[in-house]
């Protein structure tokens, strides 16, 4: 897994551990995450593939009794380094939850909700929240309704609401923690086809439990198995050509 | 066997609305005799005179705006007190011995008999800190009175609001006070309030605690600051019911008292309810 990436490699993850109390759930974990791709984390429910997903914002830092070892570097900063300043490195590496989670507030209010906390002027508003909601492929949706709740969207709206609002913040990374687990199939197809409009300017991270979704959207794809990462490589390579027996295995659907 | 569990689904039906029937009997019962009997009263001079003639006429002003004093000088000590503590108990406080102290504390406060919240204020607020007989001390005990049932009204509504909205906030970089003023507690607010309007309730209604922290017997005129004395309601009432010159005689006025102060805390629920409702709307909407 050296770095020969054609972007480059923006994260950079070295003998990762986690625990979770006395629980080890991740074990060793070495990874790097190329530059403005996709990268899918796949393999069956518990195998960590989330917990490490949260690693990389630090999400994990607000479970009481969890503890991590090991280096995790994006753009070459150490972001569990004493001196790393969690809420500005949550700004950089946004995430995007299982659940389409807008707050209860006008679609306008949740897009401004970042941005006006990071003290961006209110003339400057306006601008970012329809850059993000064209970005996030919304706007043409709700240009006319600003104003109504967010809850009043569909459940793809929502999510993509949800990224619209990540957007708005201006992050390096997006974490994508299984998206489109709780969409149809249409809402699903119009969030993979901006999940692929993204990556031009952002690096990309997909947890999903849909292989099909992981060979659609992704360039890279990582398998875990048990708090294990058994292979990475390329999504063609790991899809048509595992190394591993256990990842032939999932892929094959032996197991899952 | 099918007969039996529907004939045991309609006895358990017939209890329950008979239960229910009972609950909503009572309180109109208690509705009509207060209201029918307090209704003659009412009259702009009632509300607007002092008692006159050993509390025989007259109207009952000055306890309405006493029992006023104490709403408002109790809610503004007691809920943000009560709001704050709420928000380091669910969302600072880490579990452990202090946590668990200060939760016991509270719970044990919530069962504390009101008489005792009284002989405290009595020691505390009128000797000790020399507040005397007083709007300001009566108020300050009603407001440790009511204090865990804001707080334990409070963390409720912070618990309900889903982890979601929380991880969201955090994960656009957003620090946990900011998250917790500009998400937590808009969504908490419907919550908050309903514990407000349980309170002030109790407010209006206690008579022990403000017995002993500056209630006057017989005090026909306005309270001219907090450090005044004063009557409220609930005391004039029990005044006019077992002490008064001429119990008889007062009677109508006594149910006119008990009308008044019915509609003064039902009027503030009202004004809560909305308020409650307004925020849910925009909440669910």
């Amino acid at each position: 897994m050296s770095d020969d990436f054609a972007n480059g490699t923006e994260i950079a993850v070295k003998g990762l551990n986690l625990w979770y109390g006395k629980n080890h759930a991740l074990h060793d974990i070495s990874i790097n995450i190329p530059k403005n791709s996709v990268t899918a984390f796949i393999g069956p429910s518990g195998c960590g593939k989330s917990t490490f997903l949260r690693c990389l914002n630090r999400m994990n830092d607000l479970i009481p009794g969890c503890r991590i070892e090991g280096d995790v570097n994006i753009n070459g900063e150490d972001i569990y380094s004493k001196d790393v300043d969690v809420v500005d490195l949550r700004k950089r590496v946004g995430m995007v939850f299982q659940k389409p989670n807008p707050f209860p507030m006008s679609i306008h209010d949740n897009i401004a909700y970042g941005p006006r906390i990071h003290g961006i002027k209110k003339k400057e508003i306006d601008g970012i929240v329809e850059g993000a909601l064209k970005a996030g492929a919304l706007w043409g949706e709700v240009s006319d309704r600003m104003g109504i709740s967010a809850l009043d969207l569909s459940g793809g709206q929502q999510q993509r609401l949800c990224i619209a609002r990540t957007l708005a913040v201006k992050p390096e990374v997006i974490l994508f923690d299984e998206p489109c687990s709780s969409l149809d199939p249409i809402s699903t197809g119009k969030i993979e086809d901006l999940i692929l409009k993204l990556k031009k300017d952002y690096t990309i991270v997909i947890v999903t439990h849909n292989m099909q979704q992981a060979a659609r959207i992704s360039d890279y794809t990582a398998f875990f198995l048990l708090g294990d990462l058994i292979e990475f490589g390329k999504t063609g390579q790991i899809f048509e050509n595992p190394r591993e027996k256990a990842t032939e295995d999932y892929i094959t659907g032996r197991f899952g | 066997m099918f007969s039996n569990a529907k004939l045991n689904e309609k006895i358990a039906f017939s209890l329950l609305k008979i239960a229910m029937g009972l609950v909503v009997a009572f309180v109109l019962i208690i509705l009509y005799d207060i209201i029918s009997n307090g209704y003659g009263v009412i009259s702009l001079e009632f509300i607007t005179s002092a008692p006159r003639k050993g509390m025989t006429e007259g109207g009952i002003h000055p306890a309405i705006v006493g029992t006023l004093y104490l709403i408002t000088c109790s809610m503004i000590v007691a809920l943000p007190l009560g709001i704050l503590a709420a928000i380091y108990l669910t969302e600072y406080a880490h579990p452990g011995k202090t946590t668990w102290l200060t939760e016991m504390a509270i719970s044990n406060l919530a069962g504390t008999p009101s008489v005792v919240f009284g002989l405290f204020g009595l020691a505390v607020f009128v000797k000790y800190f020399g507040f005397g007989d007083s709007i300001l001390s009566a108020s300050l005990t009603l407001a440790l009175l009511i204090l865990p049932v804001i707080i334990r009204a409070s963390q409720e509504a912070l618990l309900t609001v889903p982890k979601e909205y929380r991880e969201a906030s955090l994960a656009l970089g957003v620090t946990k006070w900011e998250t917790i003023r500009k998400v937590v507690i808009p969504a908490a607010i419907p919550g908050i309030v309903t514990g407000a309007v349980l309170s002030i309730g109790r407010v209006a209604g206690e008579t022990a605690p403000i017995l002993l922290t500056g209630a006057a017997y017989f005090y026909p005129k306005l309270p001219g600051s907090i450090y005044s004395q004063f009557t409220a309601l609930p005391y004039h009432l029990y005044v006019l019911a077992t002490a008064g010159t001429n119990i008889a005689k007062t009677r109508p006025i006594q149910y006119g008292t008990a009308l008044v102060l019915l509609m003064i805390v039902l009027g503030v629920n009202l004004i809560a309810i909305y308020i409650r409702n307004h925020y849910r709307k925009k909440l669910q909407r």
